[in-house]
């Protein structure tokens, strides 16, 4: 009964995304035309308008990009005469998901190791080491790290490739330079988490059981204490995986990313809100697998929708 | 004959922003083989530091002095190591808050079997076997099923059941109870009690009993330590604290418990005034602020512990002979 009214909501919630999207989009000054006014004669614009249904009244081309949007069709790219939105995500969403998992799993592992590390090192030496890692890993952006990890690990020791995509080899820089900043940030999330669950009752208990510290960490700290990361998995999940436009311009990865910033630029009408419809969609089904995933974290959360 | 537990000047600080807390002040008493010993005082008085350095769960850095003989062996300058074998096998502890004492994501079956896994080779069956043992030995009906829920799904009472069998998983000789029924319902904590003197015979433990509650101790121990300020005022029979007691703390206590069968409807009696400084305790009496019969000397020399009879001491000036005589009872406190 819960998953039937969460699908339920979800598919709403896109619907208005969707349909958000569409106002604002076609709100903003310009159309993808602009730049061939000056040179092509006037019947010309009116025809190619026509071909992509813009000479149509705005509720008229509203509605025609619903039907599509029901049968999974994202429209044709105004700017690309050959592929269409569907291929555009078809090609470049793996390429974008291999990185983003590669980073989400690098981000996680290290993330909350160094913040498991930092809490129970409190205010000594490697807590403040932790942090002070944590904090250049929040301010440094990525397009400084990027081009720093090209130079050393590309350039000077030649043990990467500097760019593009191909191999596994090559997914490598740009993996870090997208995990740095989640990582830190899940790290500070996991020390705060991790203190606050090592000063309650049960830790004590468990103590007064004789257990070792390891295994008092492991058993009964980071389970506990992994739920305010879990809840930030999410929404980082779907940012990664939907590629990201600059570590994939720095590394000319021809990943997903691009189309999101390009199509605004360009007044793709399409692919903006195809790109759009993508990403909430996958934010929509992550946030509810984060929702799942609690409640086998947490016994205590039930699943259930109000007034159930 | 030696003592089962053996706690000699024990002195337990903690460093602070605002300065050294010296939590416990030269804190000496004994517990025998079978035998419930209540520890009484406000907050602030040192009884949980006191008992939660004998469990090891201070750490070693803030243990200034004193040693910690248990079955004989010194136990306070054990490695952490030998310690934990020590931990919940020889030594049990029921913590305050049952609410907040188990870990919310694991089952409580597993909570129980974890510390025999630990201390005694059984395998997992075999371990599941004996907590549900445990389960059914502190009361929980249903254990088969019990054991496989969690915390949440358990009501407080239950949960200090639950809690309760962790630390009798292994057989204990001693058995640390802080405030074991002050987070429970009335109702409950009677329970609770019965529960504990009902194990404590049968499995023929020591119990440390910490309560604010004079009517548990009465009912629950045999000896009774009064801590004030971090240090040890008075200790002695049941008999002796109630019948015949010879601190004026002591007094203020008795004479706070209100009483049903008063006939005319009287004001409860407080102890004036708030616990000493542990930043810079007195160098004095701790309670002589307090205390309405405070005398020079008080203020300027800690007492002596008097030897008033056999077990039973107090550290009041009041004992010495040369001080004036007092009527415990009435005086004690203000009216």
């Amino acid at each position: 009964m819960y998953i039937v009214k969460r699908l339920l909501t979800m598919i709403v919630t896109i619907w208005l995304i969707a349909t958000l999207t569409f106002i604002i989009m076609k709100s903003i000054p310009g159309d993808p035309f602009a730049s061939d006014a000056n040179v092509l004669p006037e019947e010309v614009l009116q025809n190619i308008r026509a071909k992509y249904n813009l000479d149509k009244p705005l509720p008229v081309q509203y509605a025609l990009y619903m039907k599509n949007l029901l049968t999974f069709d994202l429209g044709p790219s105004i700017q690309s005469e050959t592929r269409d939105v569907n291929t555009l995500i078809a090609d470049g969403f793996p390429v974008s998901a291999v990185l983003g998992l590669q980073s989400l799993v690098i981000a996680l592992l290290f993330g909350i190791l160094l913040g498991i590390i930092a809490a129970l090192n409190h205010n000594r030496l490697l807590d403040h080491v932790a942090m002070f890692l944590a904090i250049i890993g929040i301010s440094v952006p990525s397009f400084i790290l990027a081009p720093l990890l090209i130079k050393y690990f590309a350039v000077e020791w030649k043990l990467l490739p500097v760019a593009s995509w191909g191999t596994w080899a090559h997914s490598i820089l740009p993996s870090i330079a997208l995990a740095t900043t989640p990582m830190a940030v899940i790290a500070r999330f996991m020390r705060s988490s991790m203190l606050e669950v090592m000063r309650q009752n049960y830790i004590k208990t468990a103590e007064a059981k004789g257990l070792s510290p390891a295994a008092i960490v492991i058993k009964h700290g980071i389970r506990n204490a992994i739920l305010p990361v879990i809840t930030f998995i999410g929404p980082l999940f779907a940012v990664l995986i939907t590629g990201t436009f600059v570590i994939e311009k720095i590394f000319a990865i021809p990943g997903l990313g691009k189309y999101f910033v390009d199509s605004i630029f360009n007044r793709d009408y399409p692919v903006i809100l195809g790109t759009t419809v993508f990403f909430s969609t996958i934010l929509v089904i992550t946030l509810f697998l984060v929702d799942i995933s609690y409640r086998l974290i947490d016994p205590r959360i039930k699943l259930t929708s109000r007034g159930d | 004959m030696s003592h089962l537990l053996e706690v000699e000047h024990l002195k337990v600080t903690f460093p602070t922003y605002g300065g050294e807390v010296q939590a416990v002040r030269d804190v000496s008493f004994y517990v025998d083989q079978g035998e419930v010993v209540a520890i009484v005082g406000e907050s602030g008085s040192g009884k949980t530091v006191t008992v939660q350095t004998i469990m090891g769960l201070i750490p070693t850095k803030n243990i200034k002095d004193g040693n910690i003989r248990f079955n004989g062996k010194e136990i306070l300058h054990l490695s952490k190591k030998e310690m934990r074998k020590l931990k919940g096998s020889e030594i049990g502890m029921v913590f305050q808050d049952p609410m907040t004492s188990l870990n919310p994501t694991m089952k409580i079956g597993k909570q129980i079997a974890e510390g025999i896994r630990k201390h005694q080779k059984l395998s997992k069956a075999e371990a599941k076997q004996k907590a549900i043992e445990l389960l059914r030995l502190v009361g929980i009906p249903n254990a088969e099923e019990r054991y496989h829920q969690y915390p949440h799904e358990f009501s407080g009472g239950m949960r200090q059941r639950v809690v309760i069998a962790i630390a009798l998983a292994c057989n204990p000789k001693l058995l640390i109870a802080d405030e074991p029924t002050t987070a429970l319902d009335v109702t409950i904590q009677a329970q609770i009690l019965d529960l504990m003197k009902d194990l404590q015979k049968k499995m023929e433990m020591s119990i440390i009993l910490i309560t604010h509650d004079l009517g548990v101790v009465a009912e629950m121990a045999q000896r009774v330590i009064v801590m004030y300020g971090g240090t040890v005022v008075e200790t002695g029979t049941v008999f002796d604290i109630f019948e015949n007691p010879k601190h004026p703390y002591t007094w203020g206590l008795l004479r706070s418990i209100p009483n049903l069968h008063d006939k005319e409807k009287k004001r409860l009696i407080p102890i004036e005034g708030s616990p000493p400084d542990l930043f810079s305790p007195p160098k004095g009496c701790p309670f002589a602020p307090r205390c309405p019969y405070a005398m020079e000397i008080c203020v300027e020399k800690s007492p002596a512990e008097f030897h008033i009879s056999n077990g039973h001491t107090a550290r009041c000036w009041l004992n010495d002979p040369r001080a004036p005589k007092v009527e415990a009872f009435i005086a004690a406190g203000r009216e």
